[in-house]
């Protein structure tokens, strides 16, 4: 006679966290960007020149030795000024995550936790979604006023639709479970029903969903720096970066091209990382 | 069909009428004084004060909406203030350029896309998904403008193959038209065909697991029948649905590519608006293209009935 010995099953967290540290896509994506926001937090220190000091003997200078990605017309080191921009636009993706996701996930459970309010919820939201988001962080910032919080309120408002539909459809599902009928027959409140077991099942695709949330913004803020409706000179936000090479782009290509592919690398990293978590977390979206 | 169609294109005109809305009360967010924000520092309380009178401000609110409504209703979207001309007119004159640029872009992306993600799920976890799947994922990491910036910096400087920017019209010369539109369209193609990619292949993976797959490869049929005759257009509705929302990205891709490449289309008129502060312009190009996107939508949603004989009937 044989005994079988089975091992415990793993819970849904376990099993979840057990899938990301295997996927591939997460290790390089983390990777990438643990580097990137340590290069940012340490900016100051790593930099090797002041990222806003010119220095008129040395503008435009090629790639070199001491300045490995040469430097603007203003002679200024642009590789200090990327590190300095990776800064800039890392705290505008991180303060779009937040509000995006502060208000995307109160709207979207309001409107699939309360029959009443989802029709003109999602109406609101469907007409928001009509804009070219690109376009409408554009627009407002440019209404509002080009500053750093503007920015970002703008492009808030451009990803926050996308992010209330998510979550609006994970609570219609959570709302029809088991347990959420067993809490309310127990004499569960409302609200506490809604925050203590409904939008714990949003969480996985509303942690997905900032993930790209945040690679969005600083493609966007780019754009934005870039037609002139980004933040303010002199910070040096990627964007900024490139746009001012712009004018320089046949004598002094690096100008534009370094600080692109910090944006590529950075929204590469960011894509991994949400492309894992979304196979760790989220195992039934297809995409 | 006739009541599916009936109650898409209501709730069509539901979203519209909200888009309008939204598009009106952008002029809320200016901060301050509106009418004073439209001109410079130096203009006089007087000018400010005819200027809020000619704009409507100074009426009550529900009467500026119903303005508003009557006047976009009637295709007037006012007047732009630095054009010097009504908005309505610097748009449609303009559509032409852009819509030209965003459909040769879209066919790029389809192109490209559609047979990748194919090719991706028929050869699951093999190299050609490996490949296709990589490069879909950085090309959704690239900034539009700046990968536009390359290509003008590798075919039009360096190699001097085609012109770094400007624009002629498809009907005055279509080879000249061509030769101005294929790096921008390539470059607005090339950063949208992952989205689509990604899409085909992940819905063309779940069509192939299915049972009727199973029963066509029992039946012996070869492969390229089973995935062109089966599998395709079972997987079809969520690639057109990631096709509709990459047109609309597509229009908001244009705005910033027109200025990379000096084409005077619609992103132009945007992008010159914000620096003039030509409000009527931003609200009226907003809205503008918030109306392609919905009507690309509907005829996208109306696709599905034709893609689908199961919406049809329902």
């Amino acid at each position: 006679m044989t005994i079988a010995f089975h091992k415990p099953a793993l819970s849904p967290r376990q099993a979840s966290l057990r899938r990301l540290a295997r996927s591939r896509s997460f290790q390089i994506g983390a990777a990438i960007v643990l580097a990137i926001v340590l290069v940012a937090l340490l900016a100051d220190l790593l930099a090797p020149f002041d990222p806003l000091r010119s220095n008129a003997r040395m503008r435009l200078t090629p790639p070199n030795a001491t300045h490995w990605f040469g430097t603007d017309h203003f002679g200024r080191d642009i590789l200090s000024r990327v590190m300095v921009g990776a800064r800039i636009s890392l705290s505008i993706g991180a303060a779009t995550v937040i509000l995006t996701g502060l208000f995307g996930t109160v709207i979207g459970a309001i409107a699939g936790f309360f029959p009443r309010f989802d029709n003109p919820i999602m109406r609101l939201m469907d007409a928001l979604m009509a804009f070219p988001s690109i376009v409408l962080a554009m627009v407002v910032s440019a209404v509002l006023g080009a500053s750093l919080t503007n920015v970002v309120i703008a492009l808030s408002i451009a990803t926050m639709p996308h992010t209330a539909r998510i979550v609006r459809a994970s609570v219609l599902v959570a709302r029809e479970l088991d347990y959420v009928e067993a809490a309310r027959s127990l004499g569960a409140g409302e609200l506490s029903i809604l925050f203590r077991h409904v939008l714990v099942n949003a969480m996985g695709p509303l942690i997905v969903r900032l993930t790209y949330v945040f690679a969005v913004a600083i493609l966007a803020e780019a754009a934005l720096s870039f037609v002139g409706a980004g933040p303010p000179p002199p910070a040096p936000s990627f964007g900024a970066i490139i746009a001012q090479g712009r004018d320089f782009m046949r004598e002094a290509p690096w100008i534009t091209i370094f600080p692109g592919l910090a944006i590529v690398l950075s929204v590469l990293g960011l894509n991994l990382l949400g492309d894992g978590l979304r196979d760790a977390l989220d195992p039934r979206s297809t995409m | 069909m006739a009541s599916f169609m009936i109650r898409r294109i209501a709730s069509a005109i539901l979203v519209l009428a909200l888009v309008s809305l939204m598009s009106f009360a952008l002029i809320w967010l200016v901060p301050g004084d509106t009418a004073a924000a439209f001109l410079d520092a130096s203009a006089t309380p007087e000018q400010v004060a005819a200027l809020r009178t000619a704009l409507g401000l100074d009426k009550a609110l529900p009467l500026q909406m119903a303005e508003w409504y009557g006047r976009v209703l009637s295709g007037d979207l006012g007047q732009s203030v630095l054009l010097n001309r009504s908005v309505a007119g610097a748009l449609l004159e303009r559509l032409p350029v852009t819509l030209s640029l965003a459909s040769f872009a879209l066919a790029i992306a389809i192109a490209l896309g559609v047979p990748a993600g194919v090719a991706a799920a028929v050869f699951h976890n093999r190299w050609p998904d490996q490949l296709f799947m990589t490069t879909a994922l950085l090309g959704l990491s690239v900034p539009d403008f700046w990968l536009g910036l390359v290509m003008v910096l590798v075919f039009a400087v360096s190699l001097g193959w085609l012109p770094s920017g400007g624009f002629t019209a498809f009907g005055s010369d279509p080879l000249g038209w061509l030769k101005t539109v294929i790096l921008p369209a390539s470059t607005l193609g090339l950063v949208q065909v992952g989205f689509i990619a990604r899409m085909a292949r992940a819905s063309m993976l779940e069509t192939l697991n299915q049972d009727f797959v199973r029963t066509a490869n029992a039946k012996g049929l070869s492969r390229v029948y089973i995935v062109l005759r089966h599998g395709l257009p079972n997987a079809m509705i969520p690639i057109l649905t990631v096709i509709g929302i990459v047109a609309g990205a597509l229009l908001g891709g244009t705005v910033i590519i027109e200025q990379v490449f000096s084409i005077p289309g619609i992103g132009r008129l945007i992008v010159g608006a914000i620096a003039s502060r030509d409000f009527p312009v931003l609200q009226g190009g907003l809205l503008f293209l918030a109306v392609v996107y919905l009507l690309i939508n509907l005829i996208v949603d109306l696709l599905y009935a034709v893609v689908d004989p199961r919406v049809r009937l329902s």
